[in-house]
């Protein structure tokens, strides 16, 4: 059989707020924009636990994890999720995030493994270029 | 351990990451899902569609609860729609039911269309099997916001349960929306609002005019979704429909649901094929103009593709 045309593979993507902050209108652009780009998007809503996210993100098999936070729980809440992953046995799942980060917090998310952190006035088209540049290659290599 | 035994064993991850292949269509993928259907056909497959905004997601989680309440494995597929101008797509169905994700017992799966018309993803009745395989006693399949003709569901599952909302209008609109046809159930959801009696008068009246066909009666079920009213009800009437259809009615649409299948795979794999075809000829845009100048014919055209398909059938 002709074997099919190579297609670019569809990436899936998780969006998400964990903890108690109600703001999501970030949370929503960001969707909005990665679905503009041409990914499936997960789209949890709010108030997720990280266990929730954890679970969400393995039966969705998505390539990403975008956190929207806040509430300045940032250096709770990213290792909580990332560690829930772990426990899931998809601790190699990419978690990225935006919200109010404190530059000093930066160094401390990325010795923890967070991939990218997007501060406010971050362009979505700087968005797509990092899941292009960081997310694509790891998802296009899988097994 | 093979990705087949971990499924079977109830690996959330590995399962996953299979659905995924399956909704790329990789043949690999596929060739693992011949290894799996001998362990499927014991979930009970529901399928729930209806207007946009009905609240289809939230009867789904309702009927979640339900089920779980009463110890059955569940697994939900929901399918939303992707954009035909960027390709991509929020999947958003789960929000409504994300109580949920950190029950063991319950597996969601968000789809997206990817193209495909009918108001399922290609790969729908394929993540299915997978839950099935896994063990689920119920499947839950939620469609995306249908209009009239997005009927596939009816095919894909063993009881269709058609959500609808009071205030659509009158009862030509419920004839112009002809998913009332596939109905094994109805539900007008928020049933709080004004016009719920209404709507169920004019549902009735539009069924009675089926009567006769020999067609088996459907239910209407009144539900508040987002405050679990009614859904006991609708439980017990897809119950009903289950044990009513159990036997010959059963295997007929068994049956069907497997005619349905084998017809699309081939057309699927023959549309490959065909475009594989167009591809040696230089393209579809370089077929067509030749047909456009009146240089050829699409029939002719068309003819000797397919000839030339079926004489070279035997090479592979």
């Amino acid at each position: 059989m002709t074997s099919p045309a190579r297609t670019v593979k569809k990436l899936r993507i998780l969006v998400g707020k964990p903890g108690l902050d109600g703001h999501d209108r970030g949370a929503k652009v960001v969707a909005r924009a990665l679905s503009d780009a041409g990914y499936e998007v997960v789209y949890t809503g709010l108030h997720q636990t990280p266990e929730m996210i954890a679970a969400t993100a393995v039966q969705e098999d998505v390539d990403a994890v975008g956190l929207s936070i806040m509430s300045g729980a940032h250096l709770t809440l990213f290792p909580a999720v990332m560690a829930a992953l772990r426990e899931r046995g998809a601790g190699d799942v990419l978690v990225f995030g935006g919200g109010i980060v404190p530059d000093d917090d930066l160094p401390v998310l990325a010795a923890q493994g967070v991939a990218a952190i997007f501060k406010p006035g971050t362009t979505t088209q700087e968005i797509v270029e990092w899941v292009e540049r960081v997310v694509r290659p790891r998802a296009e290599a899988r097994v | 351990m093979s990705r087949i035994d971990e499924i079977l064993a109830g690996n959330e991850r590995a399962a996953a990451r299979l659905m995924r292949d399956l909704d790329d269509r990789l043949p690999s993928a596929i060739a693992e899902l011949r290894l799996l259907y001998p362990h499927t056909g014991r979930a009970r497959v529901i399928g729930v569609t209806g207007n946009p905004g009905a609240g289809k997601s939230t009867v789904v989680d309702g009927l979640i609860e339900r089920y779980r309440g009463a110890g059955k494995r569940v697994g939900v597929v929901a399918v939303d729609p992707t954009s035909p101008f960027t390709g991509g797509a929020i999947l958003g169905d789960r929000i409504r039911m994300q109580r949920h994700a950190t029950d063991p017992g319950v597996f969601i799966r968000s789809l997206a269309t990817r193209g495909h018309l009918g108001g399922l993803s290609r790969s729908t009745c394929d993540v299915v099997s997978v839950l099935d395989a896994m063990g689920c006693d119920v499947v839950l399949v939620e469609t995306v916001g249908v209009g009239q003709d997005e009927i596939d569901v009816m095919a894909a599952t063993d009881t269709t349960v058609v959500v609808t909302v009071p205030g659509l209008g009158d009862d030509i609109q419920a004839i112009k929306a002809g998913i009332l046809e596939i109905a094994d159930v109805l539900v007008v959801n928020k049933a709080d609002r004004e016009g719920a009696d209404r709507a169920v008068r004019d549902l009735l009246h539009m069924l009675e005019l089926r009567h006769g066909s020999g067609a088996r009666e459907v239910e209407i079920v009144k539900t508040i979704a987002l405050r679990g009213d009614g859904l006991e009800l609708l439980v017990a009437a897809i119950d009903r429909h289950r044990v009513e259809t159990a036997g010959a009615d059963g295997r007929e649409r068994g049956r069907r649901r497997a005619a349905a299948q084998l017809a699309e795979l081939i057309e699927e794999g023959l549309a490959e094929v065909t475009r594989a075809a167009f591809v040696e000829r230089g393209g579809i845009d370089a077929l067509a103009d030749d047909i456009a100048a009146r240089r050829t014919d699409p029939y002719g055209v068309a003819h000797e593709i397919i000839a030339a398909l079926l004489s070279g059938a035997h090479r592979r």
